[in-house]
C-alpha cells in the first residue's frame, strides 16, 4: 500500500494536508476549527491524547488521482552497472558525548529508490546519525558504510552523498554562490553547476548576497543547493523542510521523490510525522538513539492502529455474529456501531452484502501516523511537556 | 490519470571529479578572497607595513636637527623600515587564526570536512594559500617601506644604509619570512584551540605577555630562556644587530619555524582525530 493510497482512508489527520490535485495545483485543506493557517511546517498542536485511532469521528476521505508509484523505477544510467548503489548500512552504530549516549546500537539499512524517512522526537540522536554517517563525528563502536564503504575512504565524497545538516555549515561572510563555488572546486566542479544549483532552488535574486543576511528558507534552499551539487548517489537530508513556506516545502516533497524516483537513496530526517506521511516510503523511527522502528509507511500504521474497521448498520447485532471468528474482535460503542478489529473492511462489506446487511458507514480507522508515532515513541521522548500541557489534554 | 509527483529536475553532472590537493587550494583560494575580513585585514597589514616606516622617516628627518646625539645614534634606518613588521604581524596573526576559527564558529567546517572527509588536504590548502598570498604581499611592502623611507631619510641626508651592506638584504626580506611564518603559526593556533577568541588569546599570550613576563625572572634564568621563546627566535630575522645572548638569524629563525611546524603537527593531529 503506497502512502497515498493510505490517505485515501486516513482518518483524522493532520489538520493541514496539502494535496496536489488532478488540477496540478495544490489544494490546502483545514479544519475549519483551526483558525487560520497553520504553522508552514506542519506542526499544528493537537488537543487530543492519542486513543488508537478511535476518538475521531470526522472520517476525512480525501480522494486523489492514481499516481505513479506503482510504476518501475529507473535505475540511475550513469552509474550504471548490476550493482546497486547508495546503500547505508548501520551496525551497532553507538556514539557517546560524555557521559551522555547519544546514539545506542542502532542498525539499519537505507536502501536507494525511494525516500526513507527518519524520524524520532527531538534529541532522539537524529542528527548525530547523520554526523557519524558523514563521518564528523568517530562512532564510539560500530559503524555505518555506504557501500560498504566509509565515507572517508571516498575519492569524490560530494558524488556519492549530499548532505544538508541541521545545522547551518555556511560562512555567514560569504556570498552563497561563492560558498557553492568553493565546495564545488574541491571536486573540480565548474561554474556552470553552481549557477544551474543556484537557479534550481530559487536563490538567483541573492546569489551575491552574504549568507549570513539570509532567512532561515533561503538558508535551507542554499543547503539542499549544497547537497545536490556533486549530482550525489545519496542524499542525507537532516529535517529539510525547517523554515521553509509552504509552497517551498510543497517544492521539496515533489524534489525528494524526483530523487527517489531516479533511483538515489534519500535519507531524510524529520521530528514531524505529518511531513513524512507526505514524502515517505520506508521508516526508521529512533528515540532515545534507540532504534524503535524499521518499517513501511502503512505497516508502521497498521501496527499501531491495529487495522479498526468500524461499521454503522440497522442490523449491526446480526452481522456482530456473522463476523465472529477466533481472530476478530468485535466492540460496540453505541448502538448500530460496531469496531471490528482482525478483518479488512473489503472483507466486513462482502460479507454484509452476501447476507443482505444495509451498511449506513464502513470506515477503515487507522491512526494518523502522528498519533502511531507519538503511541510508539511516549517511552523515548527525551524532553517532556509539563504537567499543565498533560491535564489539557487529558481534558479535550 | 495524472501524477501527483511533479518532477522537480535537477540537471545532471556530465563529469565527476575526484579530491585533489590542487582543488582543495583552488577551493581555499575561493574562500579566502570571498570573504570582507580577509581583504581589510590584509589591507590594514599592507597599510601598516609601509605606511609606519614612511611615517617614522618624517618624522625623524624633520626632527634630527634637534635631537641630541645620544638621540641620534639610537636610531638606525633598518628599525625605521622595518617598523610596520610588529604591528602588522598583528593583524596577520589575527587573520590566520580567524581564517579557521570562522569555519568553527559558523559550521562551514562541516561543509568543508563533508567535501574533503579526509580532512588534511583542507589544512595544507589553508596554510599554503594564505602563506602564498601574506608572501606575495609582505615582499613587495617590506621592500617599498625600505625604499620609501630610505628617500625621506635622504632629503634630510641622514641615516643612508644600502640594501648590499651585509645583512640589510636578510633583514628586509626576514621581515616578510617573519609574518609568513608567524601566519602559519597562528592559523594552527587556531586549528588546535578551534574559537576565535581564545585562539587569539592565545596567541597573543605566546607571543605578548610570555615575553615581557620572562623580565621578572633573574637575569641568568631570562638571558636562557628568552632567546629560544617563538617571538624573541623569530624576530632575529629582521633585526640587524644581534645582542650577545640572542640567537644568530640562521638559528633564529629555523627555531621559529621548528615551533610553527610543530604547532602544525599538533593541529594536524587534532584535526583528524576529533569530532566536528
Amino acid at each position: 500500500m503506497s502512502i497515498r493510497q493510505l490517505f485515501r482512508t486516513l482518518n483524522g489527520m493532520s489538520s493541514f494536508a496539502v494535496l496536489h490535485g488532478a488540477l496540478g495545483c495544490p489544494v490546502y485543506w483545514m479544519n475549519t476549527d483551526g483558525g487560520g493557517l497553520p504553522e508552514a511546517n506542519g506542526n499544528v498542536q493537537r488537543s487530543s491524547r492519542p486513543q488508537r485511532g478511535r476518538g475521531r469521528v470526522n472520517a476525512l476521505h480525501l480522494v486523489l488521482p492514481e499516481d505513479a508509484d506503482s510504476s518501475p523505477r529507473p535505475r540511475r544510467g550513469r552509474r550504471g552497472g548490476a550493482s546497486v548503489h547508495g546503500v547505508i548500512e548501520a551496525r551497532g552504530l553507538t556514539k557517546d558525548y560524555g557521559e551522555k549516549r547519544a546514539v545506542d546500537g542502532l542498525d539499519f539499512d537505507v536502501r536507494p529508490g525511494v525516500v526513507t524517512g527518519f524520524l524520532g522526537p527531538n534529541g532522539s540522536g537524529k542528527s548525530t546519525t547523520m554526523r557519524l554517517i558523514l563521518g564528523l563525528d568517530a562512532p564510539t563502536a560500530g559503524t555505518v558504510t555506504l557501500d560498504g564503504k566509509h565515507y572517508r575512504d571516498f575519492a569524490a565524497p560530494l558524488h556519492e552523498v549530499g548532505a544538508l545538516l541541521e545545522a547551518r555549515s555556511v560562512h555567514t561572510g560569504r556570498s552563497a554562490y561563492n560558498h557553492l563555488l568553493a565546495l564545488a572546486q574541491t571536486h573540480g566542479i565548474g561554474k556552470r553547476r553552481v549557477n544551474e544549483l543556484v537557479d534550481l532552488v530559487g536563490l538567483h535574486e541573492v546569489a551575491r548576497k552574504r549568507a549570513g543576511q539570509f532567512s532561515l528558507g533561503m538558508g535551507q534552499r542554499l543547503g539542499i543547493a549544497t547537497a545536490l551539487l556533486g549530482d550525489p548517489a545519496t542524499l542525507l537530508l537532516d529535517e529539510p523542510s525547517n523554515g521553509l513556506d509552504p509552497e517551498g516545502i510543497h517544492w521539496i516533497r515533489n524534489l525528494l521523490k524526483s530523487l527517489a524516483a531516479e533511483g538515489r537513496t534519500v535519507f531524510v530526517s524529520s521530528h514531524l510525522m505529518s511531513e513524512m506521511a507526505l514524502t515517505a516510503d520506508h521508516l526508521i523511527v529512533i528515540g532515545r538513539g534507540r532504534l524503535i522502528a524499521d518499517t513501511s509507511v502503512a505497516d508502521f500504521v497498521q501496527r499501531a492502529s491495529g487495522g479498526l474497521v468500524r461499521v454503522r448498520s440497522p442490523q449491526a447485532l446480526r452481522l456482530q455474529e456473522l463476523v465472529a471468528g477466533p481472530d476478530v474482535s468485535v466492540e460496540s460503542g453505541e448502538p448500530g456501531v460496531l469496531d471490528i478489529s482482525g478483518l479488512s473492511a473489503q472483507q466486513v462489506g462482502e460479507i454484509a452484502a452476501a447476507h443482505g446487511i444495509v451498511l449506513h458507514e464502513l470506515t477503515p480507522m487507522q491512526a494518523s501516523l502522528e498519533e502511531a508515532f507519538m503511541e510508539l515513541t511516549r517511552e523515548d521522548v527525551e524532553y517532556k511537556a509539563g504537567e499543565v500541557v498533560t491535564e489539557e489534554e487529558g481534558a479535550a | 490519470m495524472s501524477n501527483i509527483v511533479h518532477v522537480v529536475a535537477v540537471p545532471r553532472l556530465a563529469t565527476t571529479g575526484k579530491v585533489t590537493q590542487a582543488r582543495v587550494a583552488v577551493s581555499e583560494w575561493t574562500k579566502l578572497h570571498s570573504l570582507r575580513s580577509t581583504r581589510w585585514s590584509l589591507a590594514v597589514a599592507v597599510i601598516l607595513t609601509i605606511g609606519l616606516p614612511l611615517l617614522f622617516a618624517t618624522i625623524v628627518g624633520s626632527h634630527w636637527a634637534h635631537m641630541a646625539p645620544r638621540e641620534r645614534a639610537d636610531r638606525h634606518p633598518l628599525d625605521i623600515a622595518l617598523a610596520g613588521v610588529n604591528l602588522s604581524q598583528l593583524a596577520i596573526a589575527v587573520l590566520g587564526v580567524l581564517i579557521i576559527t570562522g569555519e568553527y564558529s559558523t559550521g562551514m567546517i562541516r561543509a568543508s570536512f563533508t567535501a574533503v572527509p579526509k580532512r588534511l588536504p583542507v589544512l595544507w590548502a589553508k596554510l599554503g594559500v594564505y602563506a602564498l598570498v601574506v608572501l606575495v604581499l609582505a615582499v613587495p611592502s617590506v621592500l617599498i617601506a625600505f625604499w620609501g623611507s630610505q628617500k625621506i631619510l635622504a632629503q634630510h641626508h641622514i641615516l643612508q644604509i644600502s640594501l648590499t651592506s651585509p645583512g640589510v638584504l636578510r633583514s628586509v626580506l626576514g621581515g616578510a619570512a617573519y609574518v609568513v611564518v608567524l601566519g602559519m603559526f597562528a592559523m594552527a593556533v587556531g586549528a588546535i584551540v578551534r574559537n576565535t577568541a581564545g585562539g587569539i588569546a592565545t596567541f597573543a599570550a605566546i607571543f605578548f605577555v610570555i615575553p615581557p613576563l620572562m623580565n621578572i625572572l633573574p637575569a641568568s634564568w631570562n638571558n636562557a630562556i628568552s632567546p629560544y621563546l617563538p617571538d624573541a627566535a623569530g624576530r632575529d630575522v629582521f633585526s640587524l644587530t644581534h645582542g650577545p645572548h640572542d640567537l644568530a638569524p640562521g638559528p633564529g629563525f629555523a627555531l621559529f619555524c621548528g615551533y610553527t611546524a610543530l604547532a602544525i603537527a599538533i593541529a594536524a593531529v587534532l584535526l583528524v582525530r576529533r569530532d566536528t
